[in-house]
């Protein structure tokens, strides 16, 4: 046990000085990579984060969220609905909603509207971050908006939502009901759709059933169901930058065959005389097998510590624009870190794999090389 | 079908043991065709050296199939919330049927893998290669099943497809889909636990009178072997429950999460090595009399049982361990 061990640090001994002889080589071997570990690790660990955050999110969402269908458009939902929902067994509490979108012309963005009577009183607005920095305002300034009728509604800033909850209410303008239907001449007795509460989680999907059958044109939407589209639209974006990469992986792939293969001249003589001096062709890819291992090794550390400063401290500027989304009032937010087992071996096997196969056929080709030869050419 | 990069990297590393495996196969076969040892042509040069690549890349594969065996019940876990129902990797692996098959290939491939690094390293230890035919041959067994494997993996992603929201009225609820168990079928409780633990003290008996008398090879063989099956069977039985602390939940997945503190782990490594060196121990016996292995095979077939012998008896440990603080008792 013992001998073999040693034979193992001697031959790790041994590659590492024969890896620092060939510097240049082997460095740019390393940076590349290193870059190909950094990129893939920048992504799996944003796209990780970016799931685990709208997990958050949506803890707090509606058990259901009830919409009407007409023609298979979303239409409005009278409020008479709610007292019939409000008594099937099971439901604890049911609110009927009003929000929508107002179009700001003056800075080209969109900002969500909701009415909510516990939050402003009529006059008064409570704004998200994004709103008050885009517009410039404060606590007790005015918001101007222009209702459909086109009249102007003025609005006191009652106070501006705290940065943390940017994700959520950035582009977030909260105003009393009376102001709501005022601004959109939104009809009365009609929500725009119904917020449903329900004791028991499992009895979730039996009054969803119960609802479509007491309403047919109800579309109920679950807060299980918000949460897996939300996982698979984000698997599927790091998914679609996981083959766009692909070709990236691939000449790096090719790159790592090439260095492989093309030994030196040098390389060819140090081979040729381990050889002759008793080395087997076993050792020789002992060899060859740790310092696969050292590279890989090194260049996969250095590229996860180096991913994981790129996307949770500097947010991932690479990435940002292809995964977030995009819009004019868009939310700061600095993700909260998750690596996890499952993460790091994906990596593994995206990087370190592929890298070993490519280098397997080459490395036992110049494990075999005949000594004579090696030393002749 | 879900693209996502887990199940990418997945499908690229199937890829890449077909490929890898064909290519050494494609050499197993020209071997076979082609092996005179009495030759001194260029060719049959050519040839032994070619074994040499053929031993890294089948490491390689035992590597890789390890290693992937539980990146692919870990990415069926972290998908399970994407299908209504599944509570853990048992409801992924459910929503079609190529899920389990590729689980159950993924164990007998590491096995097979792991059963021919052993035949060849003790073909490597004898000057003549004696074992080359052989070796050649359970290559030929292994090839198309990393194939297979590969195969009926990118049919179970290609088939999986999650339930999100769709454009229609509640299509979730109108059809009855019905949920995906996260449970198994499992043997009753109590009789598997008189089955495990009688092969366990068949195993460590005829294991001990093996490595101690180096008599009853083949009895400690096949003893290995059924234990293996049979605490596989028994894992899903009846001793996950003690660590669930739940009658119910026969999932052998669950193990592997942190809220079991990765005990999976060392189960599974400890009764996969068990497993394979018991095995092992076998598959070599028939050639103890083969003159440039007599002085190899019984050495490495002690040290093989030895290995076999503190895998099981940990295995067991850990088991009567949990037994016996579990917070559940059963029977």
């Amino acid at each position: 046990m013992n001998r073999s061990l040693e034979r193992h640090l001697n031959i790790l001994d041994f590659t590492l000085s024969s890896l620092s002889r060939r510097k240049g080589k082997n460095l740019s071997l390393l940076a590349i990579y290193l870059l190909v570990v950094f990129i893939l690790a920048s992504l799996v660990f944003f796209v990780t984060a970016l799931k685990r955050e709208a997990g958050m999110i949506l803890q707090d969402a509606p058990d259901i969220v009830v919409q009407r269908l007409v023609a298979g458009r979303q239409d409005l939902v009278p409020a008479t609905s709610v007292a019939e929902i409000a008594a099937i067994r099971g439901v604890t509490a049911v609110r009927s909603r009003l929000w929508g979108y107002y179009y700001d012309g003056l800075i080209g963005a969109n900002y969500t509207v909701m009415a909510d009577d516990a939050t402003a009183a009529v006059g008064q607005a409570v704004i998200g971050a994004g709103i008050s920095k885009a517009r410039n305002l404060a606590v007790g300034d005015l918001l101007p908006l222009i209702t459909y009728q086109k009249n102007p509604l003025m609005l006191e800033i009652k106070s501006v939502l705290p940065a943390g909850a940017d994700l959520m209410a950035a582009d977030l303008i909260v105003i009393a009901p009376d102001d709501f239907r005022a601004l959109f001449n939104f009809p009365v007795n009609m929500a725009t759709d119904l917020a449903i509460s329900v004791r028991n989680p499992k009895e979730i999907g039996t009054i969803a059933a119960k609802i479509v059958e007491l309403f047919p044109e109800a579309r109920p939407v679950l807060k299980s169901e918000i949460q897996r589209t939300y996982q698979s639209l984000f698997d599927w974006r790091g998914g679609m930058t996981v083959v766009i990469l692909a070709s990236a992986m691939l000449s790096f792939i090719i790159f790592a065959w090439d260095k492989a293969t093309g030994l030196s001249a040098e390389e060819r003589r140090e081979i040729g005389i381990l050889k002759s001096i008793g080395w087997e062709t076993g050792d020789v890819l002992l060899l060859k097998f740790w310092e696969g291992i050292v590279i890989s090794l090194t260049a996969f550390l250095m590229g996860v510590v180096l991913a994981y400063g790129h996307v949770f401290f500097l947010s991932a500027p690479i990435f940002a624009q292809a995964l977030k989304g995009w819009s004019v009032i868009y939310p700061r937010f600095q993700l909260i870190p998750v690596v996890d087992a499952l993460q790091l071996s994906v990596l593994f096997f995206l990087t370190v794999v592929p890298y070993t196969t490519a280098t397997v056929i080459p490395c036992w080709r110049a494990a075999t090389t005949d000594p004579d030869a090696a030393m002749r050419s | 079908m879900i693209l996502n990069p887990a199940t990418l990297a997945l499908q690229i590393t199937a890829l890449l043991v077909a490929a890898m495996g064909m290519y050494a196969g494609y050499y197993g076969i020209r071997i076979l065709a082609k092996w005179d040892l009495g030759s001194g042509s260029e060719e049959q040069l050519e040839l032994e050296r070619r074994t040499y690549l053929i031993s890294t890349i089948m490491s390689c594969i035992l590597v890789f199939e390890l290693m992937s065996l539980f990146l692919y019940v870990y990415t069926a876990d972290s998908l399970h919330t994407l299908f209504t129902g599944a509570m853990c990797a048992a409801g992924t692996l459910a929503v079609n049927s190529f899920g389990y098959p590729v689980l159950i290939l993924k164990v007998v491939n590491f096995v097979l893998a792991g059963v021919w690094l052993i035949v060849n390293l003790t073909d490597n230890r004898g000057y003549d290669y004696p074992l080359i035919r052989i070796k050649y041959e359970l290559l030929n067994l292994v090839v198309p099943l990393l194939v297979l494997e590969s195969c009926l993996l990118f049919a179970y992603f290609a088939g999986v497809k999650p339930d999100i929201i769709t454009s229609c009225c509640g299509s979730l609820f109108s059809n009855e889909s019905k949920g995906l168990s996260g449970d198994l079928a499992a043997l009753p409780p109590v009789t598997m636990m008189a089955l495990f633990f009688g092969s366990m003290a068949a195993t460590l008996i005829s294991g001990l009178r093996f490595y101690l008398k180096r008599s009853g090879g083949y009895l400690f063989s096949l003893a290995a072997t059924a234990t293996f099956a049979v605490s596989l069977a028994s894992l899903i039985s009846f001793i996950c429950l003690y660590f669930y602390e739940l009658p119910t939940h026969h999932c052998p997945f669950c193990l592997l999460q942190k809220e079991y503190h990765y005990i999976g782990y060392l189960l599974y490594a400890s009764l996969f090595s068990g497993g394979v060196s018991g095995i092992g121990v076998g598959v070599l016996m028939p050639f103890r009399k083969v003159t440039s292995l007599a002085a190899i095979i019984p050495l490495l077939q002690r040290r093989l049982t030895l290995i076999s012998l503190i895998c099981n008896l940990l295995f067991t440990l850990i088991t009567v361990w949990k037994m016996y603080f579990s917070a559940l008792k059963l029977g």
